[in-house]
C-alpha cells in the first residue's frame, strides 16, 4: 500500500479544461471519495492516478516515486470500473486470477492466492461460474476480488456501485467499508452520490468545473463548507443561505438580516459592503414565537422522525427540519430561531467562507 | 355475448399473427431452396433424364453426372470394350455402358482445390486485416480518419470488374496472372474494405473498459487486444469471414479474365464441363453441388455465431 500524491494537475481536452490545477494527498491506508456532479473532473482525475489519461501538466507520485508518465501496467495499481469489466469469455476464477497472470505468477500460488480471496468476498462458491450470468452484487465482488487478489499499491474504483439498484447499494456500501477495515489499502473512489461518500470516506474531495472546492473529512465537508458550492452540494435538503448586504467588522458577533440582529461565531476578517449569505443547515432551525425573523409556512414534507418545513422569508424559501409532531397550517407565520455557533458566512462575490471562530481551527486553505 | 376477452397478451404475437408468420417464412424458404434441390436431383439423373420435357421429377437415381465430373473419357469400340475384363469401379461401369472408358482424372478436383486455397486465404487475409484496421480506427485518434474511412468505403462504390483491364495489364507485369497467390491479393483487396466497415461496427461495439482493465491488470494494449477484445469480437470476426468467404468463393469475373490454367477455379472450370462431348447437364449439376458445400459447412458451423452477430445489439446490456 502506498500514498497517493497529486501535484498541481491539469487535464485539457483541447479548449476544455476537465481538471483544473488540483492538488491533494491520500494518505497510506485512508479511503478518499472523489465527489461532485457528473463532468465535474472527477473521473479524468481517477484516470490519470491509474494512467488511462495522461495529465497536461501536473504530477502524480506512487508512494514516493513519481508515476505521472508511467504506463498504466507499471504503477500496480488496481481500477473497478463502473460496468466491472469482467471479462466475458471467462469464469469467475479466470476472471480474478487474470492479473496474476500478468505477472507471471506460479499456477499453485494463483489458485491459492484467487480462493483467498474468493473466501474474503464470500463469492468461493461461484468461482467456477461464467461471470455473464452473475447478478449484480456478485459482478461488483468479482471485480473487486480481481482487484485485491494483487495486492496493488491502491485501489481506485469509478462510480462501482452506481449501476446497482437502492436496496443493493446500501449493502454494498458496508460491504466496502467492512473490506477497507480489514484490508486498509489506500484507496480512491469516484461518486456523485454524497451519502456513498460521507458513509465510507475518510476524506472526501468536492470538486466542480474541475476544481477541487474542498478537501477534507466528511465531518469537516458537512459542518464546515468552505464554499457556497460544498454548502449547496452536501446535505439534503442542501444549506440554506439568507443573503443580505453589509460589510463585516473584526471581531464582530452578529449580523443584520432583514433588519434582523442574528448572532454568529465571531468574525476574523474585516470585509467591505458587499452581498454575503448567511449559511444554515436545515437541523439548525427550530421554531420559536419570540424570534423576531418572521416567515410564512409554505409547506411541509413529511420523513417519519422528523419533517422538513418550508418557510417563505420574502427572499426565497428556507427549510427547516423540526420534529414530526409539531403541526403547521399552510400561510401560517412563524419565527425562526438559528444555532448561533453553527452558522457559516460566505462572501457572494467569491463563494468563499468568511473566516470566522467557527472556521478557524479547521481552517484548510 | 358483448364481453371482452381480455386473456391475450398485447406484447406476445397471437397464435394467428403466428402461423401468418410461419407461413410466409416457410413459403419463402421453399422458394429459395427449389433452384438448389433441382440442381442436386439433376447432378443424380442419367443425360436423358436431366433434358426431358416435361421434367421428370422422379427418375433413377445414377452417380453418372458425378463420375463425368471427375473423370475425361475416350469413346471404344463395344469389342474393345469387352476385351478389357470385368469393370474396376462404378464409375467404370457407368462409362463403360455408354461405350466409353476413362481416360484419366478430370480437371475439377485441382480446380476446386484452388478454389479452397484463394477464397480461405483472402477471407484469412481481409479479416485480419480488417480486425487490426478497425481496431485502429475505433480505439484511437487516426489523423483524417472519418477521409480515410471513407475512402476505404469508395474502393466499393464501382462495381469491382470496372478496373479489371488495368488489373490484368498490371497481374501480367508483374508475373501474378494465373497465381493463387495473385488471386488471394485481388479477393483481400476487395473485401478488405468491407471488412474494416463491419468489424469496427463491432469493435466499436465492445467498451474499452476491457482493454483498460486489463492494461491496469498488468498486459500491454496488444497483449490487452489478444486476450481481451479478439474473443469478445468473435462474433463479428465470423460474420465478417462468411461474407468475405462468400463473395471470393463465388467470384466469376475476375476467375475468368485472371486464371486459365494453374489457379483457375472452379467457378470458371464449371462452365467448360458443358461442352465435353454434348451437354452434360449431370456433371454441370455435379459439380455446382459440391461447389455448394464448402459455404453451407462453413455457415452451418458459424451459425450461432452469425444469429448472435445478428442480434448483437440487442444482447448486449
Amino acid at each position: 500500500m502506498a500514498e497517493i500524491r497529486i501535484e498541481n494537475l491539469r487535464k485539457e481536452f483541447g479548449a476544455f479544461s476537465a481538471v483544473e490545477d488540483s492538488s491533494f494527498v491520500v494518505r497510506d491506508g485512508e479511503f478518499l471519495a472523489l465527489l461532485g456532479p457528473s463532468g465535474c473532473g472527477k473521473t479524468t482525475t481517477l484516470r490519470m492516478i491509474a494512467g488511462l489519461e495522461l495529465p497536461t501538466s501536473g504530477k502524480i507520485f506512487l508512494g514516493g516515486e513519481d508515476v505521472t508518465f508511467n504506463r498504466a501496467r507499471e504503477r500496480d495499481i488496481a481500477f473497478v470500473f463502473q460496468l466491472f469489466a469482467l471479462y466475458p469469455h471467462m469464469n469467475v476464477r479466470k476472471n480474478i486470477a487474470f492479473p496474476l497472470l500478468a505477472q507471471g505468477v506460479a499456477k499453485a500460488e494463483i489458485r491459492a492466492r484467487v480462493e483467498e480471496t474468493a473466501k474474503l468476498l464470500q463469492i468461493d462458491h461461484i468461482l467456477d461460474r461464467s461471470v455473464s450470468g452473475l447478478a449484480g452484487g456478485d459482478r461488483q465482488r468479482v471485480a473487486l476480488g480481481r482487484a485485491i487478489v494483487r495486492r496493488p499499491k491502491c485501489f481506485l474504483m469509478d462510480e462501482p456501485l452506481g449501476t446497482l439498484d437502492a436496496e443493493f447499494r446500501d449493502l454494498m456500501v458496508r460491504e466496502l467499508r467492512e473490506l477497507h477495515n480489514r484490508i486498509r489499502a489506500t484507496t480512491v473512489y469516484v461518486t456523485h452520490d454524497q451519502l456513498e461518500a460521507m458513509a465510507m470516506a475518510d476524506k472526501i474531495a468536492v470538486m466542480n468545473h474541475g476544481i477541487i472546492e474542498q478537501f477534507g473529512t466528511p465531518q469537516e465537508i458537512y459542518n464546515r463548507p468552505a464554499t457556497m458550492y460544498v454548502a449547496d452540494f452536501i446535505g439534503s435538503p442542501p444549506m440554506n443561505f439568507l443573503r443580505f448586504t453589509a460589510g463585516l467588522q473584526k471581531g464582530a458577533r452578529s449580523v443584520v438580516v432583514d433588519g434582523v440582529d442574528i448572532s454568529v461565531p465571531e468574525i476574523h476578517l474585516d470585509l467591505a459592503e458587499s452581498e454575503f449569505a448567511l449559511g444554515v443547515r436545515p437541523e439548525d432551525i427550530s421554531f420559536s414565537d419570540v424570534s423576531p425573523l418572521r416567515g410564512a409556512v409554505f409547506g411541509s414534507e413529511y420523513h417519519g422522525t422528523n419533517q422538513i418545513v418550508a418557510v417563505e422569508m420574502g427572499k426565497g424559501l428556507v427549510k427547516a427540519r423540526v420534529p414530526a409532531d409539531q403541526n403547521f397550517r399552510i400561510g401560517e407565520t412563524v419565527g425562526l430561531e438559528l444555532n448561533y455557533d453553527r452558522l457559516s458566512l460566505f462572501d457572494c462575490t467569491s463563494g468563499r467562507a468568511v473566516p470566522s471562530s467557527r472556521y478557524a481551527e479547521h481552517h484548510h486553505g | 355475448m358483448s364481453s371482452v376477452n381480455t386473456a391475450h397478451s398485447v406484447v406476445e404475437p397471437s397464435r394467428t399473427s403466428k402461423r401468418i408468420a410461419a407461413t410466409i417464412v416457410i413459403a419463402y424458404a421453399v422458394i429459395t431452396m427449389i433452384p438448389l434441390v433441382w440442381i442436386v436431383l439433376t447432378s443424380f439423373k442419367s443425360p436423358p433424364d436431366s433434358i426431358s420435357y416435361p421434367p421428370k421429377i422422379v427418375f433413377q437415381p445414377t452417380l453418372e453426372g458425378y463420375c463425368n465430373l471427375f473423370t475425361t473419357r475416350t469413346r471404344q469400340t463395344p469389342e474393345y470394350i469387352t476385351s478389357l475384363g470385368a469393370p474396376t469401379s462404378t464409375c467404370d461401369e457407368i462409362t463403360r455402358s455408354r461405350n466409353m472408358v476413362i481416360a484419366g482424372p478430370s480437371n475439377y478436383w485441382p480446380r476446386f482445390q484452388n478454389s479452397l486455397v484463394i477464397a480461405f486465404g483472402s477471407t484469412f487475409l481481409a479479416v485480419s486485416l480488417g480486425t487490426l484496421a478497425a481496431y485502429g480506427f475505433s480505439r484511437f485518434k487516426v489523423p483524417l480518419a472519418e477521409d480515410l474511412l471513407f475512402f476505404i468505403l469508395s474502393t466499393r462504390m464501382m462495381p469491382p470488374i470496372a478496373v479489371a483491364i488495368p488489373i490484368y495489364l498490371m497481374y501480367r507485369q508483374l508475373g501474378l496472372s494465373d497465381t493463387a497467390l495473385g488471386m488471394i491479393l485481388l479477393y483481400t483487396a476487395v473485401n478488405v474494405s468491407l471488412a474494416v466497415w463491419l468489424l469496427k461496427g463491432f469493435i466499436d461495439e465492445i467498451p474499452r473498459e476491457y482493454e483498460e482493465a486489463a492494461m491496469i491488470d498488468g498486459y500491454t494494449r496488444m497483449q490487452a487486444f489478444f486476450k481481451v477484445v479478439l474473443p469478445q469480437a468473435t462474433t463479428g470476426i465470423a460474420a465478417t469471414a462468411i461474407f468475405c468467404l462468400i463473395f471470393a468463393w463465388n467470384e466469376y469475373a475476375f476467375a475468368v479474365l485472371l486464371t486459365s490454367g494453374a489457379a483457375q477455379t472452379a467457378p470458371p472450370f464449371i462452365p467448360t464441363i458443358i461442352g465435353e462431348g454434348g451437354q452434360d447437364w449431370p456433371a454441370v449439376a455435379a459439380g455446382t453441388t459440391i461447389f455448394v458445400v464448402p459455404i453451407l459447412v462453413f455457415t452451418i458451423l458459424l451459425r450461432k455465431q452469425l444469429l448472435r452477430g445478428i442480434t448483437f445489439g440487442a444482447v448486449r446490456k
